[in-house]
């Protein structure tokens, strides 16, 4: 946030009407940020009220009674996204090693684009890719899955397709191209030094990549987090695959649903103000997850970086880049 | 503040709350129901072509969306799929008005390995396979009712609209109304706490589901099976007979539910009585204020609402709905008398 002091010793009346300015600029963001969750605790009001702090931790959701619980939603989001992770961050990495340390220069710019292209598609459309593509195939699987592994919860229900597989799977592949390519900007940033040294000591390629990993943590930590927040958000291509069935279930064929599909797949019909503010009462958990992951992952970030400094001795504007990526 | 509560929630709505009129052109707004949108549409270009001035722009946001906004006064007309609801009429701070436009039906698909018959189906054997208690398509229950048809042991599937929608409305209305143990566990909502199965996002994501699982069985607006030749099942109503629905025997069930038409039209004619009726019918309305503010835009709006009941009938069948039937358009035309404009 420091504004740097500028090294022309003149100062005019247009230097401190461009701070002002831009300061206000960056001030609408925060105000925004407040005033959405201001906003959301608002008009939420009724089922907070009413439902207090059950509304967390219950499951019932019935617009007919009125009964309203998000256990489901948001057990349904952090079960999905944190899955989704799972299978991302070794490939993710991987991506990132191969086009920043191994692969040959004809290969690596096709290679980056394509990576980055996954990231241009709408939503929508790993959606229909998902419906029309992927959840046969994880029917199949489904299919296959032998009599006694369906014993375990993990592996029980009926083979649908659609469930939380098919969405994880669909959000591992959607947060791909972020956490891939920030992890490749934080290994390229990593000083040719580093590596020269760990081969000068001996190492071989797989060591010397293992020190420049150990080197950008910090970085790759930021990379997957920022994949994190956009699987927890992803509305389409979730709903359309997942099966829309407000249940906590640790199965990964069972049909589930999130908070951010049902907010966009009831809203418009909700006429009554219970249900409403239901609904947006989901919102406004949506958000304070949101914020509480990525301070956690601030967090980290911050602990790591330091943990780096103290340990290896990093120089201080790297571990401030990375922090930043 | 309520830009704000929008903004954090949808884009839909923010995309067209008001828009500003032109000094000779007359501009109205509307905003509901997405199930007439297609027919609305149609009826607004062409009520604009034989009256240039008057614009009609609607917003297809949804019925509880258009309850919402005509409430709060931010558009001059509504649509619904559903009557509102005595406590929604308590809020909206003056007499609303319904009146129907065109009819909609409602119809069971599925998806049997090997069965090409067209099945038939009673109220209480499909409210008790949505409840998921008949869970095997080889169930006496179903087996009973098509003789002749070699059903496999299938699990059945049950897939349903994952969003709030009028057309789970007219469907669990039906349900609600042929099975009591479906209207205690379930009852009628547009967005309801379904006891098995998956969720799919509109008619093309409850069509999807149904076409691509195994044993699965869904329901569709009829417009949507007719218009994408997806087969669908016959049920039986009230005579007895299996229907399968049609633009004539929705309009059918119209016709035998206007000679107990309430005055304000806020009627189901689920489960109608009387022969050749579809069973899962429903009329779609638009709602005014009887005593609006704006009285010009009110003047307006009753002569396009008195053309579309009268002309604009003959689009509703090219467009998959059905047409009022002519009591219920003769009972319309003299309630239209009393909105003041």
């Amino acid at each position: 946030m420091a504004i740097r002091k500028t090294p022309s010793p003149r100062r005019s009346a247009d230097d401190r009407g461009f701070r002002l300015g831009t300061g206000f600029f960056a001030l609408l963001v925060v105000l925004l940020v407040a005033g959405i969750g201001f906003e959301l605790f608002r008009t939420s009001e009724l089922t907070i009220a009413k439902f207090g702090f059950n509304f967390w931790r219950t499951k019932t959701w019935d617009p007919v009674s009125g009964e309203f619980g998000a256990l489901p939603f948001i057990w349904g989001t952090l079960y999905s996204s944190v899955l989704a992770m799972l299978i991302s961050t070794p490939i993710a990495i991987g991506i990132a090693i191969f086009l920043s340390e191994l692969s040959p220069g004809r290969l690596r710019t096709p290679l980056t684009f394509l990576t980055e292209l996954l990231a241009a598609i709408p939503s929508i459309v790993y959606g229909l890719w998902g419906i029309f593509v992927l959840v046969p195939v994880v029917r199949h699987l489904e299919v296959l899955t032998p009599p006694w592994l369906k014993k375990v919860p993990l592996f029980s229900g009926p083979p649908l397709g659609v469930g939380m597989l098919s969405a994880a799977l669909i959000l591992a592949i959607m947060v791909i191209p972020f956490s891939s390519s920030v992890a490749r900007e934080v290994l390229r940033a990593v000083p040719a030094t580093q590596r020269e040294a760990a081969y000068a000591l001996g190492a071989t390629r797989w060591e010397a990549i293992r020190a420049a990993l150990s080197y950008g943590r910090t970085g790759i930590m930021g990379a997957v987090m920022l994949g994190f927040g956009r699987a927890l958000g992803e509305t389409m291509a979730v709903t359309m695959v997942i099966g829309n069935n407000p249940q906590v279930s640790a199965s990964l064929f069972a049909p589930q649903h999130t908070m951010s599909a049902v907010i966009a797949n009831e809203f418009t019909e909700a006429a009554d103000d219970l249900y409403l503010s239901a609904l947006i009462e989901i919102g406004l958990v949506l958000f304070v997850l949101t914020v509480v992951i990525n301070g956690i992952s601030r967090f980290l970030i911050w602990r790591t970086g330091r943990v780096v400094v103290a340990e290896e001795h990093v120089p201080e504007p790297l571990a401030a880049s990375g922090a930043s990526a | 503040m309520k830009i704000l509560r929008i903004l954090a929630l949808t884009v839909i709505t923010a995309a067209g709350v008001v828009s500003s009129a032109s000094a000779q052109n007359m501009q109205i707004n509307g905003a509901g129901a997405t199930f007439p949108f297609p027919i609305y549409s149609k009826w607004f270009s062409e009520y604009n072509k034989l009256h240039p001035e008057v614009q009609i722009n609607y917003q297809s946001i949804g019925s509880g969306g258009g309850i919402r906004q005509l409430t709060n006064q931010t558009v001059f007309f509504g649509a619904t799929d559903g009557p509102m609801t005595p406590e929604q009429m308590q809020q909206a701070g003056g007499k609303v008005v319904h009146l129907p436009t065109v009819l909609g039906g409602v119809v069971p698909v599925y998806n049997i390995p090997g069965v090409d018959a067209q099945l038939k189906f009673s109220g209480k054997v499909l409210a008790d396979i949505i409840l998921g208690k008949v869970n095997k398509w080889n169930d006496a229950a179903i087996a009973g009712l098509n003789p002749g048809v070699k059903l496999p042991g299938t699990d059945i599937t049950v897939c349903h609209r994952s969003d709030g929608s009028g057309t789970t409305y007219i469907f669990v209305d039906y349900l609600s109304k042929v099975s009591p143990d479906f209207k205690k566990t379930v009852g009628v909502a547009t967005a309801v706490n379904w006891p098995v199965g998956v969720g799919g996002k509109g008619n093309e994501g409850v069509a999807g589901l149904v076409k691509q699982t195994p044993g699965a069985i869904g329901y569709v607006e009829l417009i949507y099976a007719i218009q994408n030749k997806i087969d669908y099942g016959s049920v039986q109503n009230v005579a007895g007979e299996f229907v399968r629905a049609s633009v004539e025997s929705v309009t059918a069930a119209a016709a035998a539910a206007s000679t107990k038409m309430p005055a304000d039209f806020r009627v189901s004619i689920t489960n109608a009585p009387g022969a050749g009726v579809y069973p899962i019918s429903s009329f779609t309305w638009l709602l005014f204020y009887e005593n609006p503010k704006d009285k010009q835009r009110s003047k307006v709006m009753k002569e396009f609402t008195r053309w579309a009941l009268t002309e604009g009938q003959k689009y509703a069948g090219e467009l998959g709905y059905s047409p009022l039937p002519e009591s219920v358009v003769k009972l319309e035309l003299t309630a239209l008398e009393r909105i003041k404009g």
